[in-house]
């Protein structure tokens, strides 16, 4: 279970204070996945870095009773003067798995071929998203922290993310953030909507995506 | 889960990414390609060898009857000891911040990871060269090698609790690293690494000596030259020195700890 109380995050800006989060509550239980729907801007992608524990809340707490993944996202969490290789070492080692018989699987999955020998810089983007989700994938969590999954290069490497994620890890919790209410709809049971810095819950997901839509109409 | 194994787990976590990030520091610093990290140890030895070169042409030795190597291979050393560890640390975060989004990899890790590795290459360059120099009879072996290592951990303690503040102070400022680079070079040559207290004037001493790396390095030269020395020095005061240095440090690496946002 993931127990999220009464968090607030707030930011040192020119002049002031900006709060992004305001006494956000969510608890996430084992299997369950939950989407959170939000505009550009909106503190998602600052609500997935504190639930991964990568930052800390301003004020309240975030319990976590089973393990967690780092924000998976395409791109960030590597270093960039690492190579491919290099940077699946590290990411074993900090997680504790062995990481050599883990290189197949990278090496199928990436495409990257000769290219995991390079350093992470010189990739294109298209390289480090199938590098990133392919690292994502080797070490076993009990719940996925997914951000704008969705960006991610053609469609046949795109269906072929959705198959390792959704249907070989179906029994994991997951907290999905996106803009795209299409994307939640597809793969969450619950849908959370974040509107300056307030996050409003609701249990049947079409009723996330209706005060989704009305608020992004209002502010628009 | 009870309070024991909690404390055991988390200090396995710890270790094992330290030991991650070493060999993520050994990589991009000494790279896989030619002699790779044994520039570890040739660095800081090229800069020793090239040290007494110097001081040997410029007549080091008409000031004093003490081996001219052995006295630069022990004042360098001690310098580089000192001095790199907090030039490592300032601006450390920044090319580890896409690495923070793991949650056990902490600010303080990185800096560990850093000091480490510092440390190891300046105390294998000090053993090898102090075992080069003596095999080809450059210099006599130390008097008292206890003394030595004491000595050298004290200085490794300075450099490292001085390395957390300055690693820490340059997060918040870039005003610190533009500091600190100055500072540095004007401590170099009141360290102690290129004169004995006891050839200074008394209120020169007395000035010298509220530097707390002129007391390791005073014990260091005991160590290594014995009775041929008079040196003066202070341990007690240079251990409350480095245990308030490593609290300030260690608080405002708490302080920014908090404020560090993952690339």
């Amino acid at each position: 279970m993931i127990q999220i109380a009464n968090v607030v995050k707030r930011y040192q800006i020119r002049g002031g204070e900006r709060t992004v989060l305001d006494r956000i509550n969510l608890q996430v239980n084992r299997g369950e996945r939950v989407g959170i729907l939000g505009r550009n801007g909106s503190g998602k992608s600052t609500l997935i870095r504190l639930i991964s524990g990568a930052e800390l809340p301003t004020s309240g707490t975030i319990t976590r009773q089973m393990s967690v993944s780092w924000p998976l996202a395409f791109g960030g969490a590597f270093q960039g003067s690492l190579t491919g290789l290099d940077n699946l070492r590290f990411i074993c080692r900090v997680y504790g798995t062995t990481s050599e018989d883990k290189i197949p699987f990278l090496q199928e999955f990436s495409e990257l071929g000769n290219y995991l020998r390079e350093p992470v810089k010189t990739y294109s983007s298209g390289m480090r998203a199938r590098l990133a989700f392919a690292i994502s994938m080797v070490v076993e969590f009990d719940c996925f922290l997914i951000d704008e999954i969705i960006a991610v290069g053609d469609s046949r490497f795109h269906e072929k993310c959705t198959r390792e994620l959704f249907e070989k890890r179906r029994d994991r919790a997951m907290i999905i953030v996106s803009h795209d209410p299409g994307y939640i709809r597809e793969h969450c049971q619950y849908a959370a909507v974040l509107v300056e810095g307030k996050l409003t819950s609701f249990d049947d997901p079409d009723q996330a995506f209706d005060y989704y839509n009305a608020s992004s109409a209002e502010i628009a | 889960m009870s309070q024991q194994s909690a404390l055991s787990r988390s200090l396995q976590i710890q270790f094992r990414v330290i030991g991650a990030l070493l060999m993520r520091e050994v990589i991009t610093r000494y790279s896989r390609h030619n002699i790779g990290f044994l520039w570890l140890f040739l660095e800081p030895m090229m800069f020793t060898l090239g040290v007494t070169a110097l001081w040997s042409f410029a007549g080091g030795h008409n000031f004093t009857n003490i081996p001219i190597a052995a006295f630069a291979l022990t004042g360098y050393s001690s310098v580089l000891l000192w001095r790199n560890m907090p030039n490592r640390c300032s601006k450390a975060i920044e090319p580890n911040l896409a690495l923070m989004y793991h949650r056990n990899v902490k600010v303080v890790d990185i800096f560990a990871a850093r000091l480490i590795l510092e440390v190891a290459g300046a105390t294998a360059s000090f053993i090898a060269l102090g075992i080069i120099f003596t095999a080809i009879g450059w210099i006599k072996p130390p008097e008292d090698i206890l003394k030595i290592m004491f000595a050298w951990a004290m200085l490794a303690w300075f450099g490292s609790a001085l390395a957390l503040l300055i690693g820490a102070l340059s997060e918040r400022s870039e005003i610190v690293e533009k500091l600190w680079h100055p500072a540095s070079y004007l401590l170099f040559p009141l360290s102690g690494a290129a004169f004995m207290v006891g050839w200074l004037p008394d209120n020169a001493q007395k000035f010298l000596l509220l530097l707390p790396m002129v007391h390791g390095v005073e014990l260091l030269r005991e160590g290594y030259f014995g009775s041929m020395v008079h040196a003066y020095y202070d341990m007690a005061y240079m251990a409350v020195f480095n245990l308030c240095l490593t609290l300030l440090g260690l608080s405002q690496v708490r302080v920014i700890s908090r404020t560090v946002i993952p690339e």
